[in-house]
């Protein structure tokens, strides 16, 4: 038996190489080890994020409050150390209010039955307001030096943030591939009911996965506050849109139920790299937009109009 | 009458490590209705998929009507005539009969829906078949029945030339199945080419003409239905000697091990009945008649409006189907595709989905060597027919999906196992090797609980069978004294069983 391999699955992992080759060639400095560090540093956030966000939409759900989790968390984290707490009690202060956020969303959408995205939608709104309100409308000053590690500071020549963000993808993968707790969330997202009639407490991983997220929100949220120097009452706005893109981009099926971690991660890095390329090349931030959001569309019609042509397809 | 609707030359379909489809021709004619069998994964349902055009074959021809069809699709087969009656039926739960009939080609009047004509035009269709079903009635309303003659009626007010059906018995009661056969005997009376799918052979020998035999995709022979018997068919089916059909089994009455007391919900009324150690009790009823709900409800499923379940004795305390799995009770559901398997995941993601914990260690780490190991076990127990566990489970045929069901449930340890409808969709030798296993896990003492709608089966394999009528408990019976039509009588409401 000749064993296909099926070709689509690197679909997203050629886009990359060829984005990486393109900019390599147009522009003298991406290809540094400086600029590579650079990228990574950048796709940190947005990387840690991505993984609670594939736990959640694997279950078939979403979570559009992330970047407003991350505000609350900036600015918590930063007022509290700003007034003279010690930083690792003012992190455990932001990030409970992570976790808690996780169980408001887990909440709305199991007992009350409402769609995550109208759930998330609300508490996205409501959070960016109270981010705002939590620092008076102004960012936040006074971070202590000695916090400043966890997000300038390097392990060897790695940037902290990216050894942070490489642990989440670890373990997320860990947990998704080999754990019992995994299995439950792609059975969840493909098949609730069957699920539940085999046992599996379906609201408990629904609160598990919120929770998972909010507290990734948070951590991203204390790490932007170390690595700008301050808690800005916008910190993570629209990031849910990248964090979103970046797991769609890697292949999680928006119903739920099928994607994996090493296309997120894919995902991810396509993200970095081109945002990072295209500032190289000083296309203006407007095209950026632009591109960015064609790239998701190309990204998603592509693997539709393979799927279409694998199903007509002479498959030997 | 010799007139051949449709034709099909050496159609072949293969998929990765199978050939589904091994270079099957057959013709159809006008007026006749044909039947092909086969033992699951066959490729009875690819064989139609390719005429319908719901997948492309890997190679050969569709004559209809002595014209070639080239780059076959659902809308084209349908356009020409060809119609299919699917076991997972496409018809749109909130909307009423007569838009599900005219769906997607609305008779309009101007820019408005012309709903006059099509109420009248539906219920002309409707009495013709001799049904009697307000044109508005919503689907979502109407029993598994009464949606099947629904996609008859669509097929009908197409008028198609072909009609598929792929297992239209399945999920139909006996009352049912006799209105089907009705109008099966209409629309051949019409001149429709019919394919008749079935897993139920006695059906074959009520309503077709000729029946076809399929064996691991190839088209083994075509008979006349008149000039052979159902031994003949299963030893075309399975190319080997099946022996007896039910495997003998000696109860010997132990310790009392489930006890259900005063159970009620919206459904079901005041249930009382008891379950002992290695005993299979069946349960009887007409669809509706609350056998599901009972399985539900001491499942954990459904809410429960008062009632006491104990297991040895002792009050379990159950709100969720979690609970009964953790106090040994498990359910192998009646709809496979909802409630049983989950589709998009592999063989060996599904087998262990309702015990994985007791394949991880404490830290919740999956043991893949001792996992493999099992659904290895399983696979070849049930003869699930696949090239590798990593499959996934949609891309079983039917039949193959549901003994991954089983699987699932037979890899627990549950004391108690409740199994709605288990052989639905299964071949008559994958049959025989449930039952067996039903038997052995009987004989290591476990409590099992068969709903069944197929009377041979429930008479065959139960030690006590209970009969329901409407929700409530109508009659008991022993295997000793156990017939046909005590059990129709009590399942009709007629007379209390008198002990
Ligand atoms: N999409 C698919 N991918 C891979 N294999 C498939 C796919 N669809 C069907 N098969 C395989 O093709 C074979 C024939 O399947 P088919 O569904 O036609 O069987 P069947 O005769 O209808 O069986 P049943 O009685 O169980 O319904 C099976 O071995 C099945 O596993
Ligand atoms: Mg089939």
């Amino acid at each position: 038996m000749k064993k296909k391999i099926d070709w689509s699955k690197y679909g997203i992992l050629a886009a990359l190489i060829a984005l990486i080759v393109f900019f390599s060639i147009v522009t003298d400095s991406f290809l540094t080890s400086v600029n590579i560090m650079n990228v990574l540093r950048q796709v940190a956030i947005i990387g840690m994020c991505s993984v609670g966000m594939t736990f959640v939409i694997l279950t078939g759900g979403i979570d559009l409050s992330v970047g407003s989790v991350i505000g609350v968390s900036a600015v918590t984290a930063a007022t509290l150390m700003g007034g003279g707490t010690h930083p690792v009690l003012a992190c455990l202060a932001a990030l409970v209010i992570g976790f808690v956020v996780g169980l408001i969303n887990g909440a709305l959408i199991n007992e009350l039955d409402m769609f995550p995205m109208i759930a998330t939608l609300g508490m996205m709104t409501a959070l960016r307001g109270v981010a705002y309100l939590v620092s008076g409308g102004k960012p936040v000053y006074g971070i202590p030096k000695s916090f400043l590690f966890l997000g300038q500071g390097y392990i060897s020549y790695f940037p902290v943030p990216v050894i942070i963000m490489i642990i989440v993808f670890i373990l997320g993968f860990i947990i998704l591939n080999k754990t019992v707790f995994g299995r439950t969330v792609y059975g969840t997202g493909g098949n609730q009911e069957a699920s539940r009639l085999s046992g599996v407490s379906v609201k408990k991983v629904k609160y598990q996965i919120y929770a998972i997220e909010g507290i990734l929100a948070a951590a991203a949220g204390i790490i932007l506050v170390s690595r700008v120097n301050s808690g800005q009452p916008a910190a993570g706005q629209s990031y849910e849109m990248d964090i979103i893109t970046a797991c769609v981009l890697g292949g999680v099926s928006i119903n739920g139920g099928e994607g994996k971690i090493t296309g997120v991660i894919v995902g991810v890095l396509i993200m970095g790299v081109l945002t990072n390329g295209m500032i190289l090349l000083n296309v203006n931030e407007f095209w950026q937009w632009v591109v960015k959001g064609a790239v998701l569309i190309l990204a998603v019609a592509l693997d539709k109009i393979s799927q279409k042509y694998k199903a007509k397809v002479k498959t030997v | 009458m010799n007139s051949t609707v449709l034709e099909l030359k050496n159609i072949r379909k293969l998929y990765p490590g199978v050939v589904a489809l091994d270079g099957v021709s057959m013709s159809f004619k006008k007026g006749e209705v044909h039947a092909i069998v086969g033992e699951n994964g066959a490729g009875k349902s690819t064989f139609i998929k390719s005429i319908t055009g719901a997948i492309e074959p890997t190679e050969g021809e569709i004559i209809f009507k002595g014209e070639f069809i080239a780059h076959n699709n659902p809308a084209k087969s349908l356009e020409m005539g060809i119609c299919a009656v699917y076991q997972e039926f496409n018809l749109i739960p909130y909307l009423n009969v007569a838009e599900n009939i005219f769906y997607g080609r609305y008779k309009t009047k101007g820019i408005f829906v012309d709903y006059e004509s099509m109420y009248k035009e539906t219920k002309e269709i409707l009495d013709d078949l001799g049904v009697k079903i307000d044109p508005r009635t919503l689907v979502k309303d109407l029993t598994v029945g009464y949606q099947q003659i629904i996609e008859i009626a669509k097929s009908i007010s197409r008028r198609a030339k072909v009609i598929i059906m792929d297992e239209p018995s399945a999920p139909l009661t006996n009352s049912e199945l006799i209105y089907l056969f009705k109008i099966v005997a209409k629309l051949k009376e019409r001149g429709c080419a019919i394919i008749y799918i079935s897993h139920r052979l006695e059906e074959i020998f009520e309503i077709c003409d000729k029946v076809t035999v399929f064996r691991d995709g190839k088209y083994i022979q075509t008979l006349s239905v008149a000039e052979t018997n159902k031994e003949e068919l299963i030893t075309l089916m399975v190319n080997r000697d099946l022996g007896e059909q039910f495997p003998p089994k000696q109860l010997v009455k132990k310790d009392k091990v489930l006890e259900v007391k005063g159970l009620n919900t919206d459904v079901i009324k005041d249930i009382h009945f008891e379950a002992y150690e290695g005993e299979i009790l069946g349960f009887a009823g007409l669809v509706g008649a609350g056998r599901t709900e009972i399985a539900r409800a001491v499942f954990g499923a459904d809410k429960i409006n008062g009632g006491e379940i104990l297991l040895n004795g002792k009050r379990l305390n159950i709100h969720s189907p979690k609970d009964a799995i953790a106090s040994g009770i498990g359910l192998i559901p009646e709809d496979r595709k909802q409630h049983g398997a989950l589709l998009h995941m592999s063989i060996q993601e599904n087998t262990t989905y309702a015990h994985l914990s007791n394949f991880a260690n404490k830290f919740g780490m999956i043991d893949f060597k001792k996992e493999i190991k099992a659904v290895n076990e399983y696979k070849e127990a049930l003869k699930i027919k696949t090239p590798f566990i990593s499959q996934k489970v949609k891309n079983l045929s039917g039949g193959n999906q549901q003994k991954v069901v089983l699987a699932k449930w037979l890899i627990t340890d549950c004391k108690v196992l409740i199994f709605d409808e288990p052989t639905r969709g299964i071949d008559v030798g994958a049959k025989q090797e449930i039952y067996q296993l039903m038997i052995e896990l009987a004989k290591q003492g476990k409590v099992i609980i068969m709903i069944s709608s197929e009377m041979p089966e429930l008479l065959g394999m139960s030690d006590r069978i209970i009969v329901m009528h409407e929700g409530r408990i109508t009659g008991e019976l022993y295997r000793e004294d156990a017939t046909q039509e005590k059990i129709l009588s009590m399942a009709s409401g007629g007379q209390e069983e008198v002990k």
